[in-house]
């Protein structure tokens, strides 16, 4: 939107203020003043120490969040992999082939994260599928609720490729693997890694389906602030999700500065 | 290597965009398939380079069937109007590709991405990135990594068309050069720009609705079209609606005498005259009217003239002092420069 006058300008600002602080900005704020806190009984929180933090990042919870860590690159690179190729076969697909076959990817996400995580454990509870019990379930229901979204950023950005690109590669004798893996991926790799770090902030974030699932030796960082403040240590699980909060957005950075370094136009 | 089309037939969803094309390239010619959007001319050459498959017919090179062939095994250079370079390689990879695909040897590829990069004039660089290029130097590098792999046979659609005119006319003569210094590759060129067509190729085929309208060298498609669209394509010409009478043709009330051939008398044809053999003023069949339009062009003026309800346009010299609108005017012609069409005169 093009505002010209200054006062109107002002005005933007000012309502933009008004919506993004209290929804955005307030509740995040308070996490990461809580987290410092011992006692939180005034306006403000009180007792400021870095116990919290100790806490947050040795044992248990450092234990989670390698736990965590794993299983949103491990979930998050099957759900690419997955994705990607069906994101692929389904361009070549008839146009009433790839609507069906895209509203069978985007069922994960329609379908609410509790009932993901039930039928993952139904179904993956008995020989010869026994995963229940083992980190592989978690990682599973992980990629299972993130695949949706790989697929549907790339497929968006498959649609968006000129085919120009491949025919001229065609008729420079490029067989379809050769125009894959040198013109149409190379060409995708900044819509790959945006979908990338899509999937791996919600796999950091994921817990209704986890909590599910979870094995004992496998408990994820949102597993373990749910259960810090369901015991009533709020300043401890505030600790827990600052730290989830930044992990997440140290590697989402890291994965914005390889985007940058791909997109060419 | 020359291409032959046989029947080729083409149609999406039952929609036929190509109707059977019967049309071959001789070796070392270049063929201009010149036609307005929808002709099915960029359909034709997509069939020679294998992305689109006929319903029917057969499209050979070099007297090889290859409507089966994937694009990957034709060996065909292609260069297209939105340049299609692969942005994430510099200049020099891309005109490497197609020969890295054909396993050439590291010496022989660095020599003749040196030699394609120096027959288009791009060898300075090299080194940058298609992004940094401007539109021009671009499309030199499309041609260039077409020509690297050493076609037989070079298909370009559109090539010029993004380009700003003065570039285009430079290009042209570039394309000219090339085809001098490579006398041996064919080209089939795509394109909905008449002057191109001319410049460019040997031999023309003027395509619309789907159909080969007529094909020709330009002087013949110039001077006796067959039909009222290649005459009004190819030159702009008027075309009027004409009775042939003895020695000459009725129009608008006045009779005109020009060549009849073997015409029936009493029939119905069509005269195509071209606005540029059009004189102002008295002379031998006469037309009057009245200006409707009149455009100054530089070097010349367009004159739109109103001839009992049709419209005939007329370049004339630049007038020192052009009629105004709504003034009576005489328009004269030659017979040797009209052509007459027998009405409804159909494609080839």
């Amino acid at each position: 939107m093009l505002v010209h006058s200054r006062g109107a300008r002002w005005a933007v600002w000012a309502v933009f203020l008004v919506l993004f602080v209290p929804l955005f900005a307030l509740p995040l704020l308070v996490v990461l003043g809580a987290s410092f806190a011992t006692h939180w009984s005034g306006v403000l929180p009180s007792g400021p120490n870095t116990a919290n933090y100790r806490a947050a990042t040795r044992g248990e919870a450092l234990q989670a969040l390698t736990t965590s860590l794993l299983t949103a690159t491990t979930a998050s690179l099957l759900a690419l992999t997955v994705g990607t190729w069906a994101a692929l076969a389904g361009a070549a697909l008839k146009k009433r082939y790839r609507r069906l076959m895209d509203a069978l990817f985007v069922l994960p996400v329609a379908v609410p994260s509790v009932v993901v995580g039930l039928s993952v454990l139904v179904a993956f509870s008995k020989p010869p599928m026994l995963l229940n019990g083992t980190r592989w379930i978690v990682i599973l229901a992980h990629t299972v609720l993130v695949t949706a979204f790989a697929h549907q950023s790339v497929s968006a950005a498959i649609t968006r490729l000129d085919p120009a690109y491949e025919q001229a590669a065609a008729s420079l004798g490029a067989r379809p693997a050769r125009v894959l893996l040198r013109v149409r991926l190379p060409l995708l790799l900044p819509s790959l890694t945006a979908a990338a770090g899509l999937c791996f902030a919600l796999s950091m974030g994921e817990l209704s389906a986890t909590m599910m699932l979870y094995p004992p030796d496998w408990t994820p960082l949102p597993v373990l602030i749910y259960a810090a403040t369901d015991r009533g240590a709020l300043f401890t699980g505030s600790a827990v999700a600052v730290v989830l909060m930044a992990a997440t957005l140290l590697v989402l950075f890291a994965v914005s500065r390889v985007r940058t370094r791909a997109s060419y136009r | 290597m020359g291409i032959r089309f046989d029947s080729v037939t083409v149609a999406y969803d039952g929609n036929v965009v190509l109707d059977s094309l019967d049309l071959t390239v001789e070796p070392g010619e270049v063929m201009a398939l010149l036609g307005p959007s929808g002709s099915g001319k960029t359909t034709a050459l997509r069939a020679v380079a294998g992305f689109v498959r006929p319903v029917s017919g057969r499209v050979l090179l070099g007297g090889r069937d290859v409507t089966d062939l994937p694009p990957y095994q034709r060996g065909i250079g292609m260069v297209v109007q939105s340049y299609a370079l692969f942005p994430h390689m510099r200049v020099d990879e891309n005109v490497a590709f197609g020969l890295k695909t054909r396993r050439a040897g590291k010496t022989e590829t660095r020599q003749r991405v040196a030699e394609a990069l120096e027959l288009t004039g791009m060898a300075a660089y090299a080194r940058r990135h298609p992004r940094e290029l401007s539109g021009g130097q671009q499309q030199r590098v499309a041609i260039a990594r077409a020509l690297a792999i050493r076609p037989d046979v070079l298909l370009l659609d559109e090539p010029l068309s993004a380009l700003d005119a003065r570039l285009r006319s430079g290009m042209l003569a570039e394309l000219a050069r090339l085809h001098r210094e490579l006398p041996d590759m064919s080209m089939l060129y795509v394109t909905h720009d008449q002057v191109e067509a001319l410049t460019l190729a040997d031999r023309i085929a003027v395509m619309d609705a789907a159909r080969l309208q007529q094909c020709g060298t330009p002087r013949e498609l110039y001077r006796s079209p067959k039909n009222e669209f290649t005459a009004s394509f190819v030159g702009g010409a008027n075309v009027l609606p004409v009775t042939v009478g003895c020695g000459g043709v009725g129009f608008a009330g006045t009779e005109l005498k020009v060549d009849t051939g073997n015409a029936v008398a009493g029939a119905r044809a069509t005269l195509c005259v071209r606005p540029h053999v059009i004189g102002l003023g008295q002379g031998p069949n006469q037309l009057t009217g009245v200006v409707r339009e009149i455009q100054w062009r530089g070097a010349t003026h367009r004159l739109y003239v109103e001839v009992d309800g049709h419209s005939v346009m007329a370049d004339v010299r630049e007038l020192k002092d052009p009629p105004a609108l709504g003034d009576p005017v005489s328009l004269h012609f030659a017979a040797e420069d009209a052509v007459l069409l027998p009405a409804g005169a159909g494609h080839e």
